[in-house]
């Protein structure tokens, strides 16, 4: 392995996406290194969801190219950009009502990047519920569970297709401060493990501990990029969040 | 236990199920005339309720197309019988069925769900206006003869026999990769593509297994019935009873709609013959007090029946243990 720490997992390159009239995001480019830990970030209605579906492939670029470790993902549509390694977080949890915990978390590691299936698939995702916390809740309903424990849920289902890359949208949206620092810890633990992980999120102290790089969006293009230092400093970011006049 | 383990409950189930045909093939043997044929038709729904449920029941898609593809096993033995030995018919619709479903799938089923629900209803109607057509150019009578040597019992074996090939099948998906990927698109079919299942295709492949079994059931029926013509192969009452026995069983268990054809068959043979002009009307009411009344179907009362008689009795067996009896009180949202 030869200097791995700079390979390059993800690379946007000019991508576009228009709704009609509207371009919610404008010509975006940048690039994601392996075990790196992205902080997209920018007001609400800056184009981050959109440009995490874009990723994710639940939409198509109207412009660009995204490429996962050299591979064309853009267009090629969801499940096949899970079976590429990307796996994702919803803004709003997402459980799967009628099943179990452990069925929720095994859902991610059949048909995706990483397949198992029978006593291996029973092993993994006891493993997984494990490693997000909870280890005794794998016959619950999901129904039954806390918000945070959904959440966790989620997250391990997300981690059960053995992801190259991370997407989680706004993960930690919605939790009270206990919480918060549960959910903090848990993505912290990720960063240690070396997973590559995109993270949109609007709780800038979660950011500044967790991201080693920010990309800051304002009307669907890139206004700043830099540490997270750096770019909570910058001028068009302060302008972009606050207004003209707390500039 | 979990899903994805076999059990040895399961080996067990397995047994009680292999009992229970071996005690339903005796049936011929002891009963005859009108009881047995009163059997065949509630073996014949079985069939065909149950390969609906094989699509309809985790999809949620609600296929009206049954008709359609029983026409055509009935017309492919029809049209076959004097050319090709009767075994290689029931295959040869089989694949007929399935081939037409794959074609309709495809076109299909990628729209949303309310879209598909309304060309599966026009199928039928367009498969019949199509053989009507085609015997008027060739110039041949409306219908077809099909003559063939089987006594009552035998019928109702070979039905069996294909009920007990649904149940298998149905068994095995339920176990399969694709019965898990066919419940998590049931429950969120974003998530479902998000954790790399191609949806459409997982549809298509169910769809087609189901509507093979239909055009087989029609292969099976088609001599007993003697003389096949698009009216009466392509009906579409047969479309909403099967939809109904289903809904009346319960759609989240693999033995709903047998506890739904029961009642329904013994109930249908009344109302045919105390009030034979207004059988629609009342197929109609059925549908809406199935819809209103129980819409999680018998299986849903006996489930939470079983439920509550637990709770009430505070035994240790933890209600959670089983995954699936979870489902049904949640999906009553989902389908109302």
């Amino acid at each position: 392995m030869l200097d791995t720490a700079t390979a390059e997992a993800l690379a946007a390159a000019g991508v576009t996406k228009r709704f009609g009239g509207l371009v919610a995001v404008d010509n975006m480019s940048f690039t994601l290194a392996e075990k790196e830990v992205l902080g997209l970030i920018g007001p609400n209605g800056s184009g981050k969801t959109t440009m995490m579906n874009l990723i994710s492939g639940a939409l198509k670029p109207s412009a660009g190219q995204i490429s996962v470790y050299g591979h064309a993902v853009a267009g090629i549509g969801a499940s096949a950009v899970a079976k590429r390694g990307i796996a994702r977080t919803f803004q709003l949890v997402r459980m799967l009502p009628t099943m179990t915990a452990l069925e929720n978390v095994a859902a991610g590691g059949v048909f995706g990047h990483a397949r198992r299936w029978g006593k291996e698939l029973d092993d993994y995702a006891h493993a997984l519920l494990a490693r997000v916390g909870l280890p005794n809740a794998a016959h619950a309903p999901v129904s039954a569970l806390t918000y945070i424990d959904q959440k966790r849920v989620e997250l391990a289902r997300a981690l059960a297709s053995e992801p190259k890359i991370l997407l989680l949208d706004e993960w930690l949206a919605g939790l009270n401060p206990t919480e918060l620092k549960i959910g903090i810890a848990l993505i912290e633990q990720l960063r240690v493990e070396g997973c590559t992980i995109i993270i949109v999120e609007h709780v800038m102290h979660a950011i500044r501990s967790l991201c080693d790089r920010c990309i800051v969006m304002n009307s669907g293009a890139k206004i700043a990029e830099g540490t997270p230092a750096q770019v909570l400093a910058d001028h068009d970011v302060i302008r972009a969040y606050l207004g003209d006049e707390n500039a | 236990m979990s899903n994805f383990v076999f059990s040895a409950a399961e080996w067990r189930n397995l047994l009680i199920c292999a009992g229970l045909f071996v005690l339903a093939a005796i049936v011929p043997l002891v009963a005859d005339g009108y009881v047995l044929q009163i059997t065949i038709s509630i073996v014949m729904y079985t069939a065909l309720a149950t390969s609906w449920l094989l699509f309809s029941g985790p999809t949620n898609y609600i296929a009206l197309s049954t008709a359609a593809f029983f026409g055509i096993g009935m017309y492919v033995t029809a049209g076959g019988i004097d050319l090709v030995p009767y075994p290689l018919l029931i295959l040869a619709s089989g694949i007929a069925g399935a081939v037409m479903a794959a074609i309709v799938g495809l076109a299909t089923l990628r729209v949303a769900g309310v879209y598909f629900v309304i060309f599966s209803l026009g199928l039928a109607e367009l498969v019949r206006q199509f053989m009507t057509w085609g015997q008027h150019v060739l110039g041949t009578m409306s219908g077809l003869y099909v003559t063939i040597d089987r006594t009552e019992p035998m019928y109702y074996w070979q039905l069996l026999l294909l009920t007990a090939a649904v149940f298998l099948v149905g068994w095995w998906i339920g176990r399969s990769r694709l019965g898990f990927a066919l419940r998590i698109i049931g429950n969120d079919e974003l998530v479902a593509v998000h954790c790399g299942i191609n949806t459409a295709r997982a549809k298509v492949v169910l769809f087609v297994i189901s509507s093979a079994f239909a055009s087989v059931a029609g292969a099976v029926v088609a001599p007993r019935w003697g003389y096949v013509e698009p009216g009466v192969a392509f009906n579409p009452f047969v479309s909403f009873q099967v939809v109904i026995m289903a809904l009346l069983g319960g759609t989240h268990r693999l033995w709903g709609p047998l506890v739904g054809v029961i009642p329904f068959v013994l109930l249908w043979e009344l109302i045919s013959i105390a009030f034979p002009s207004q059988t629609t009307l009342l197929l109609g009411i059925c549908f809406l007090l199935i819809v209103y009344v129980i819409p999680n179907g018998i299986t849903g009362l006996i489930e939470d029946a079983w439920k509550r008689r637990g709770k009430a009795g505070g035994t240790a067996a933890g209600p959670v243990q089983s995954p699936v009896q979870q489902s049904p009180v949640r999906q009553k949202s989902q389908n109302a």
